[in-house]
């Protein structure tokens, strides 16, 4: 049974808000898909390897040869707000770098 | 232009004759899609860009390729430079993208023509092309059903006449599942066969593009085109591609085909039940075997699906986030503002609710219990076909448990929504090519048969798909409604 | 009561490599923001990554110079959070089965030495870089955007700030030798981040951590690890408690300021990159790495004084930097003699760069240069003293110096028979100092020769000039 409580912090971390009302919605429907996700509990997968991809494939990749970018024009006209080429966001206040 | 009665080829040798030139194709196709668009099926419209490649074309009169000058219609969730692309969700109301997708240069380059951009639940989340942020989708046979999802608008611009071929992408489903509601073929190749670079990734490890047309020769003509690896994304896989339409036409004497018992199971319409059984029976005339056969993890498909693909989406959205494209909420106070606002106002219900599933999936104290027990049960259903395969040359059964349903009738809840993928959602799991081919009508609503092939072997699937197209004439029946 | 500290390091070095981790774009620095992007750097729907082998391929070198187990199978997993310069909002790094583990650095404090366990290392890449302005607003700058980076965590084996700095010199060295990263804490191809704790001895739990931010040199990170040992167990002592934050080392104020106090651990729900297939990292992979792995510090004094019979304190000192021990094996290389080519870098050469604040690699001078000017000295063609001119030509402006030497006229007299005249016309002129060296007053003869030096303006080559001179007065 999942709470209204754990709905908000996974809503939290998602960067989503909910009203009150959409809460007990969301509450209630994550409960129903859960519950039918729970019948996995059933099967006895001790030992089963998990799959993350179905085609095998292995070490799939590229010489390190750079490409400058071609154009930054339709880039930046995509940007809600720019200062020349930087994108603009309102204050980070927490200035920690990750 | 009747593209009910001209298939790709056949517009092809008019083109190459001089019959009929790329202009007037495409100017007859926009026009019509502008004037007879009644199942909204297209989002917007390549007008200018697609007379002027057309202008080019007849001028340049090379029309060897064999998709030179024909009409195609696109899923919005894939890529198109300078075209706004939606994967009709708010938050890419505004997004013009800088780039094509792989399969979009492709189409290009073999000088098909992309006529617009087709409707679908917004990030293909959906199988009713309900979820759309901008309009709903009909059924191109009953206006008052959903055209299934979520290439929903693909599929009803294919069924209802507006173009010969589509783009669609298939997650859990969403090329053949819209394909049997509207009576048309789908296919969605092996995992790997197509370029995923420029799809709007919803869950990455199940994506594939494919095609929506009416006839399984005309989507051997455009996989003939797409397929190939692609440096770009490195899931794709360094296989040959042979050509699609090479079997179309064989006799399939001796084909060894899987029933598995599970797909005619629990939940299914008993009149699709029946439909199926015919087509098996048809089948078995044409000189294949149709064994019996299970496939026993078939029932946790659902929910293992709806773990993966959620965690994978829940991660794949979170680059909407009103920073560098697309929809940013007004007045946001600070950064986390920006954040919650403008992905609460621009994602739709359907995409929140797998946000929130998938990342509580993936949350601390979750994972073991749900994204990697269903990583688990995935190895499990692959292996089931595995098993199968080692004995047989092609899996069918329905496509869907039941024919179109109403629009309206299942919006609110969610769970009977996701129980209809039940049948399509196994091959996305374990990566296999799969197929919807036309098998009839229950109560006046198209029935599709579900075929599902081994790894890279699509040949087969065309081999037989198209067998049991040529022993019937189901592809010849044309939506009352349509022109 | 008696307490003992835990530290741990985290280090990120930036892989030294001409495309980013996952997008062909170029790394450089400097440039102006946002031009080294493409659509992958952007996290723009519809992208993917792919994998740069060649900075993989310095991973593995990395892991190889700090005697780590490379992982045969690995994979890349997602760590998803928001932030601005975190396009995606997931980092592409690896978590489930990182490059390698079990690595080691030896360190030696007070005489002694000790292994320093590496728990792990893995290969990501990094974030772009937001800037904040006053005008009520950040801005991001996309070009740092997935650099390629190894990070490098240590095991709990670090006991005291002056381990952590040993620790930190020992890696830098041994990753700059292995020529995979800058390791430049200035330039930011190296960045730390350090967490300790503390304990009463015997416990056997380890005691709360705080973490610390804003390390941009050793010794910062040595002075923040000795605040903050020293705060905690002041706190402790007093009754306090510990809290599990985050603290910023102010420079000027000289402490550790809290910056957020964390509340439950961060949820970054990795899980495993669908967009790569894994990588298989094979036997001949790895022996192909290692036989490109370029020699060591260590191994490479050893060689300097085995060798060249280098003083072993010399030897430390040329292999301080690669760029200074490259420097020196290839004068050596072109002939100079080995302990001259090391007198110079370590005398006049360290000196200038010292002086000025530059490094090897800014300035002018060349193996073949030095190696030149070394021979000249060598053979006789210039002093020590004029070869001390001519190094400041050739350092600043890679002046060949034999070209030089002949331009400006700066070569030895050596030759007796233009010798002979001068101190001829000198010991003619100096009467008095011949008599004083006869009555045994040996000073005399340094100004003797300091006349005949004064006559061909420096030029003269002093050993020739001693000779002659003895012989003249004997005959007097
Ligand atoms: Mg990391
Ligand atoms: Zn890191």
């Amino acid at each position: 049974m999942i709470t209204k409580d754990s709905v908000a912090h996974v809503a939290d971390l998602a960067r989503l808000s909910f009203t009150d009302d959409e809460l007990e919605q969301y509450t209630s429907q994550l409960d129903e898909i859960l519950n039918m996700v729970d019948q996995l509990a059933e099967v006895d997968t001790e030992g089963v390897a998990t799959t993350t991809q179905s085609v095998h494939l292995e070490n799939v990749m590229r010489a390190d040869v750079a490409v400058a970018q071609a154009d930054l024009t339709p880039i930046l006209a995509n940007v809600p707000t720019h200062k020349g080429t930087l994108i603009q966001v309102p204050a980070i206040i927490d200035k920690e770098e990750d | 232009m009747d593209f009910f009665k001209n298939d790709l080829s056949a517009l092809h040798d008019q083109l190459a004759s001089g019959e009929l030139t790329a202009s007037t194709l495409t100017d007859e196709t926009l026009a019509a899609i502008h004037a007879h668009d009644d199942v909204d099926a297209f989002l917007a419209l390549n007008d200018d860009a697609a007379k002027a490649q057309a202008k080019a074309l007849d001028e340049a009169g090379t029309f060897a390729s064999p998709l030179a000058g024909l009409p195609i219609a696109i899923k919005d969730n894939i890529v198109t430079k300078g075209l706004t692309t939606t994967a009709s969700s708010k938050i890419l109301g505004n997004f013009v993208p800088p780039y094509d997708a792989t399969v979009i240069e492709k189409l290009n380059a073999a000088g098909a023509i992309n006529v617009g951009k087709t409707n679908l639940d917004e990030f293909a989340m959906g199988s009713s092309t309900e979820n759309s942020a901008f309009k709903v989708t009909k059924n191109a046979w009953d206006h008052t059903k959903v055209p299934g999802g979520s290439s929903g608008g693909s599929a009803a611009a294919v069924a209802s006449g507006l173009v010969p071929a589509a783009l669609g992408s298939d997650t859990g489903g969403s090329i053949r599942q819209p394909a049997a509601f509207n009576g048309i073929f789908g296919f969605k190749p092996t995992y790997g066969r197509v370029s995923r670079w420029g799809l709007i990734a919803f869950s990455s490890s199940l994506d594939q593009i494919g095609t929506l047309t009416r006839t399984v020769k005309d989507s051997a003509l455009v996989l003939n085109v797409i397929a190939g690896h692609d440096d770009k994304d490195a899931t794709t896989a360094e296989q040959p591609v042979p050509d699609f339409t090479a079997k179309i036409g064989q006799s399939i004497k001796g084909m060894k085909i899987a029933l598995p018992t599970e797909y005619l199971g629990e939940g299914v319409d008993p009149q699709v039940a029946d439909q199926i059984r015919k087509a098996a029976d048809q089948l078995r005339s044409l000189g294949a075997t149709v064994d019996e056969v299970s496939l026993p993890h078939t029932k946790y498909a659902v929910p293992t699906y709806y773990i993966i693909a959620s965690s994978e989406a829940s991660s794949n959205l979170q680059r909407f986030d009103g920073i560098r494209y697309g929809f940013r909420a007004e007045d946001v106070k600070n950064l986390k503002d920006v954040y919650v606002r403008s992905r609460s106002e621009g994602f739709g219900p359907e995409v929140k609710r797998r946000i929130m599933l998938g990342t509580f999936s993936l949350s601390a104290g979750f994972y073991d219990a749900y994204f990697k027990k269903a990583a688990q049960v995935r190895t499990l259903i692959t292996n089931d076909f595995a098993k199968v395969f080692e004995n047989y040359d092609l899996i069918i059964g329905p496509t869907t448990p039941t024919t179109a349903f109403t629009i309206g009738e299942k919006v609110t809840d969610p769970l009977t929504m996701y129980m209809n993928d039940i049948l399509t959602i196994p091959a996305n799991l374990a990566g296999l090519p799969a197929a919807s081919v036309p098998a009839g009508f229950v109560d006046g609503m198209p029935v599709g048969l579900h075929m599902i092939g081994k790894h890279f072997d699509e040949q087969t699937i065309y081999q037989v798909a198209a067998a049991f197209e040529a022993a019937n004439d189901y592809v010849a029946q044309i939506p009352g409604g349509a022109r | 009561m008696n307490f003992e500290t835990t530290i741990g390091l985290e280090v990120h070095v930036e892989l030294k490599t001409k495309s980013k981790m996952f997008s062909p774009s170029p790394v450089s620095y400097g440039a102006e923001p946002n031009v080294n992007t493409n659509v992958i750097d952007w996290g723009y729907p519809g992208v993917l990554p792919s994998i740069n082998q060649g900075a993989y391929s310095l991973g593995i070198m990395v892991a190889l110079a700090l005697h780590a187990d490379i992982a045969h199978w690995t994979h890349f997993d997602r760590k998803n959070y928001f932030y601005p310069d975190n396009p995606k909002a997931y980092q592409i790094t690896q978590s489930e089965q990182p490059l390698a583990t079990n690595g080691w650095i030896e360190i030696e404090v007070d005489g002694k030495k000790k292994k320093i366990g590496i728990a792990e290392l893995h290969v990501e890449e990094d974030a772009g870089k937001n800037q904040h302005e006053d005008d009520g607003y950040s801005y991001v700058d996309l070009n740092r955007q997935g650099t390629p980076l190894v990070e490098i965590v240590s095991k709990p084996d670090i006991a005291s700030p002056e381990e952590a700095y040993q620790y930190l010199e020992q890696l830098r060295q041994l990753v700059q030798f292995t020529g995979a990263s800058d390791v430049k804490m200035e330039e930011g191809s190296m960045r730390v981040d350090t967490n300790l704790s503390v304990r009463p001895v015997g416990q056997d739990h380890f005691g709360t951590k705080t973490e610390i931010k804003n390390l941009n040199s050793f010794n910062h990170v040595r002075d923040g690890l000795a605040y903050e040992q020293q705060r905690q167990i002041q706190t402790l002592m007093a009754g306090g408690a510990i809290r599990q934050e985050t603290r910023r080392w102010d420079v000027d104020k000289k402490e550790t300021i809290l910056m957020r106090v964390k509340e439950g651990a961060d949820d970054y729900r990795y899980f495993p990159e669908p967009d790569l297939p894994p990588i298989h990292v094979t036997q001949t992979w790895i022996e192909k790495v290692a036989a490109q792995l370029p020699e060591a510090a260590a191994k490479r004094r050893e060689r300097y004084v085995s060798q060249w019979n280098i003083p072993a304190y010399d030897a430390g000192v040329l292999t301080l930097t690669k760029e200074m021990a490259d420097f020196f094996e290839a004068t050596v290389a072109l002939g100079a003699d080995p302990k001259l080519a090391s007198n110079w870098l370590m005398g006049e050469v360290s000196g200038y760069l010292n002086a000025n604040h530059l490094e090897l690699a800014q300035v002018a001078l060349t193996p073949a240069h030095l190696a030149k000017m070394i021979a000249l000295i060598q053979d006789g063609t210039i002093s020590s003293k004029i070869a001390k001119k001519v190094f400041q030509e050739i350092i600043a402006n890679d002046t060949d110096p034999e070209q030089w030497v002949n331009d400006q006229g700066l070569i030895q007299l050596s030759d007796p028979a233009k010798l002979t005249p001068v101190i001829d016309g000198v010991l003619d002129a100096n009467q008095q100092s011949i008599d004083d060296f006869k009555d045994g007053k040996d000073r005399a003869i340094g100004f003797l020769v300091g006349q005949i030096m004064k006559q061909t303006h420096g030029k003269a080559n002093p050993k020739v000039v001693n000779q002659l001179l003895m012989a003249e007065i004997k005959k007097r």
